[in-house]
């Protein structure tokens, strides 16, 4: 069984220690809000994996594909950058410019350290289909394609996407024309109040690129990670099995 | 009167259609409150007390508004908070972080006041008072009644008692309650998330004592209300107190936190019940003692005794005030709550007189049309397969049970709509209702598009604005029995002005003409015809543009239902999963199948949560709601999800009824019936956790050494 690598599936405890440090957990353990312990500003710094992802990342520039969904930080600005006690990057407490692939499009822009990459895509670029639900990696409604991977734009900070290739929800379709996955929603009514439905959108969409033929518990596995409060998901699973039949059939 | 024709005539109504709204959901493109974005808009956000209980004695907020990029502040919204979430102070600034900030920086002097956050508690006479002016946490006694309740005990050869409790559940709608609030000199605009736009313009105008016209409310799409969105709620007025201060629009969206606290529950309910009947299983007598919380609002009553007849019957009950956020209604309030005591307690009685709990049921059902729905729902569902309680062998065990439901729903006869032909063809219809999810927006195309002969994309369906015609909130599901006899009667008079024109050109009487593939053609000569563009383009330059309102005989009130439950537990760690649940459920006239059936799948799957995982806790030494997030208080995902079987029973003869709560209420009781019957112990309390699974399998067998 193909598994579809999706953050959503992943214990929100351990995503959190993949991106910021101990001490800072045990601080704001208490901070009910997600959004309150990212918005500090000395959260941007001191990710472990940040060497790593660093030489992906540049080994992802010169191949022209970035192969895993942990992104470095690209220096900005002319001054050299501080480093923290693991040798990883310091940068603000001031804005920091960035730049982000959004559905093929290069944007520039200047975020707060703090800012996660969900509001700098919604607030700064305009991508309002992705949407800030539970703002603590429980609901997926903010379910972004970063690198070929889903991630949950809520939990990640901007700065922590720089230079990264991300796909929204109003980048699958081509034109007027929606993407399969996207008719198969619209055909079987998968969707209620539709505040649920990009995140859906996305993840199914992800799920059927790793695994272009799943079944039904694999479709249940792979929109896991999504919340959907009008109860929609029996039109969901139909949409799926329904999309991933016609993307075969259509090549 | 005024009629709808013959559903084997119809194009549109009663067939699954898709919404027309879809395309714009799927691609990210629907734009939500959340997603309103203005020139040099603000961010709100409410300072809420951390204490159940408090005065507020003081607010500073010097260091809040010497903070740069902070705009508008307001101190001392309250000077008692009730509960902890209340709305203390707030402010406004130019980005989220900045204005996290700035509520750190407030200084509050709050005199701590006793608190009680526990029914039990809070019901005895020395218990903190919720409200300092009331004597008690009591609210006064709810009493009904119905013939002579001890002759019918006396008359009774069983008598069954059992006591049920529910947990209160909350809305979590997935967008947060909130809004942008734009002041453009002396008018507002407010871009609302909710279930009434008229509702919220009326309020918002009384509370600025600022003419109606002036304010203009816009609910172009809304993530989900299920009740706790119907009228006008304090950060409304703290939004448009803040644009007018700062002198610019201000987004203020609640966080999940604040969702879960203060803006509404289904109150929680213990039902003390008894039941007295006769050998054959005719029921004689009921008795319901009940209380329940609404925290600092009422509205914990249940509409016992439920669906089934009962000639002598006394019920009483009180609502419990609590230092908790205020209830709101909750997709058919009261009703799951009442269900799952009654039908569980029936349950208990099957058991004890020896008979199948379906023919109890058929015996004490009057409801004609629950009768087919019986019949139908058990042999789709294969009630047959249903084994003794307890008799399942193995670690996981299997069992079946019923809920059933009840409800009203019906039309608002003010509701009103304009349906607009204009002469190059192109039609609109405007309604000041909302889309809340249920495909409103759809099926007010719908009707327009059937009456008129045109396809659906033909009907530009204009609604969510208060700025159109009145119609009611959405909730009571009314809204179809509201909005499509207006549209309906509105399209038929847009209609016949255009055939009027088209009877003059093709010089016929108008009532000779019909609309046969967007054309109309007259029924005494086939030769005589227009097309739906020529015979527009006689208007010239006037389109026709005709209002009209709800009228008798297009719609109906009054829905049964039942749905069947099929689960698994497994006796080694308390597990209940959903296997299979089959509903049979009627609406009158089914204006859309495929979003009927979405809605009730929904409703289904609400029950799913409502049954076996949505709890508010509260901690009752702080007083503080403990799982105000979506991981700890856990709503249904894909994996709990059940097969579904449903049927929508035709009778569309009795016009639209509405649909959006009567499948929300069966759900608990089938699936607690069909835990008992898996396990042979009654759980009887919602929702059923692990725990409390593996609790009462240790009572039970204990009870039976």
């Amino acid at each position: 069984m193909a598994l579809h690598l999706d953050y959503s599936n992943i214990n929100y405890s351990d995503f959190l220690l993949a991106i910021i440090t101990k001490d800072i957990i045990e601080k704001n353990e208490f901070q009910s809000s997600f959004a309150k312990f990212l918005r500090k500003d000395h959260m941007s710094v001191n990710k472990p994996q940040s060497e790593i992802s660093r030489r992906t990342f540049i080994k992802g520039l010169g191949g022209g594909i970035v192969g895993t969904a942990a992104v470095g930080s690209a220096i900005t600005g002319g001054a050299a950058p501080e480093t923290g006690p693991e040798g990883a990057e310091i940068r603000g407490p001031d804005k920091v410019q960035i730049a982000l692939t959004v559905n093929g499009k290069k944007h520039r822009l200047l975020v707060e350290p703090r800012t996660t990459l969900l509001d700098a895509i919604r607030d700064q670029l305009g991508y309002t289909g992705s949407k800030r639900v539970c703002n603590r990696g429980e609901c997926g409604a903010c379910t972004v394609i970063l690198s070929g991977n889903t991630i949950l734009a809520c939990s990640m900070l901007a700065l922590d996407a720089d230079g990264g290739k991300i796909e929204t929800v109003e980048g699958l379709a081509k034109g007027s024309k929606l993407s399969p996955v996207q008719e198969a929603f619209v055909k079987h009514d998968a969707m209620q109040c539709g505040f649920c439905t990009s995140g859906f959108v996305v993840s199914s969409t992800a799920l059927l690129r790793e695994n272009p033929q799943p079944t039904l518990e694999e479709i249940k596995m792979g929109v896991s990670g999504n919340l959907c409060r009008c109860g929609t998901y029996p039109h969901i699973f139909a949409a799926v099995t329904e999309a991933a039949e016609s993307m075969r059939k259509g090549g | 009167m005024a009629s709808w024709k013959k559903i084997e005539e119809m194009r549109l109504l009663g067939k699954p259609y898709p919404r027309v709204d879809g395309a714009d959901k799927v691609s990210g493109m629907a734009k939500y409150s959340y997603d309103v974005q203005l020139p040099g808009m603000l961010y709100g956000r409410i300072l809420r007390s951390p204490y159940p209980h408090a005065k507020v004695k003081s607010v500073d907020a010097s260091k809040v508004e010497a903070l740069p990029g902070v705009k508008a502040v307001l101190t001392k919204i309250k000077d008692e908070v009730l509960f902890a979430g209340d709305e203390v102070a707030a402010v406004a600034a130019v980005s989220e972080g900045i204005v996290d900030d700035a509520l750190e920086l407030f200084q509050v002097e709050y005199e701590v006041l006793p608190f009680t956050v526990l029914e039990e508690k809070a019901m005895k006479p020395d218990a903190a008072k919720v409200f300092s002016e009331r004597d008690s946490n009591l609210g006064k006694p709810q009493e009904r009644s119905e013939g002579d309740m001890d002759k019918g005990f006396a008359e009774a050869d069983m008598i069954i008692e059992q006591t049920y409790r529910l947990a209160v559940q909350t809305h979590s709608c997935l967008e947060t309650h909130g809004c942008v609030a734009e002041w453009r000199g002396d008018e507002l605009y407010l871009w609302d998330s909710t279930q009434a736009v008229h509702g919220v313009r009326s309020a918002v105008a009384k509370h600025y004592d600022m003419p109606e016209n002036k304010v203009h409310v816009i609910t172009h799409h809304m993530g989900g209300g299920f009740g706790s969105k119907l009228w006008a709620r304090a950060y409304n007025f703290i939004a448009a107190d803040l644009a007018k201060k700062a002198g610019a629009a201000v987004k203020l969206m609640l966080d999940r936190e604040e969702d879960f606290l203060c803006t509404g529950n289904r109150p929680s309910s213990v039902q003390k019940l008894k039941i007295g009947a006769k050998r054959d299983g005719t029921l004689t007598a009921f008795q319901m003692e009940s209380y329940g919380t609404g925290g600092i609002s009422g509205g914990a009553g249940v509409p016992q005794p439920y669906i089934y007849f009962f000639p002598n019957y006394k019920i009483t009950h009180h609502d419990v005030f609590i230092n908790a956020g205020p209830a709101a209604p909750m997709r058919a309030p009261g009703h799951p709550q009442a269900a799952f005591a009654m039908d569980s307690l029936m349950d208990e009685l099957a058991e004890k007189l020896g008979m199948d709990p379906l023919e109890l049921r058929r015996k004490n059902d009057r409801n004609e049309t629950r009768a087919k729905e019986y019949q139908l729902a058990a042999e789709k569902f294969g009630w047959q397969r249903r084994k003794p309680s307890g008799s399942d062998t193995g670690n996981i065990k299997r069992g079946m049970g019923i809920g059933t439901g009840r409800w009203g729903g019906g039309g608002n006869k003010e509701t009103k709509a304009i349906v607009s032909i204009y002469p190059d063809g192109s039609v609109d219809v405007k309604i000041g209702t909302q889309d809340i999810g249920v495909g409103t927006r759809t099926i007010v195309a719908g009707v327009v598009a059937e009456v008129l002969g045109l396809d659906l994309q033909d009907v530009k369906p204009l609604i969510g604005e208060s700025d159109y015609p009145w119609a009611p909130g959405s909730g009571g599901s009314t809204t179809a029995a509201s909005v499509c006899p207006a549209i309906k009667n509105a399209a038929d008079r847009a209609k016949a002005k255009l055939m009027e024109k088209a009877a003059a050109r093709l010089q016929v009487q108008p009532d000779d003409l019909q609309i046969q593939n967007k054309g109309i053609i007259a029924k005494s000569d086939p030769d005589k015809k227009l097309s739906w563009k020529k015979a527009c383009f006689l208007l010239g330059n006037q389109p026709i543009s005709e209002q009209e309102a709800w009228s008798e005989g297009l719609s109906d009130s009054g829905t049964a239902g039942c749905q069947f439950a099929e689960v698994e537990v497994d006796t080694e760690t308390g597990e209940v999963k959903v296997l299979k649940v089959t509903a049979a459920q009627d609406c009158g006239l089914v204006v859309n199948m495929l979003t009927a059936t979405n809605q009730v799948n929904g409703a289904m799957i609400g029950a799913v949560g409502y049954a076996l995982l949505e709890n508010r806790i509260l901690d009752q030494n702080t007083g503080i709601m403990v799982n105000p997030n979506l991981e700890n208080y856990k709503v249904p995902g894909a994996m709990e999800m059940p097969e579904f079987d449903v049927t929508i029973i035709d009778e569309s003869q009795r016009g639209v009824i509405g649909l959006g709560e009567p499948p929300a209420i069966p759900g608990p009781a089938a699936i607690a019936n069909a835990v008992a019957n898996a396990i042979g112990v009654h759980i009887r309390e919602l929702p059923i956790t692990p725990d409390k699974v593996l609790m009462a399998l240790a009572k039970g067998k204990e009870g039976s050494r």
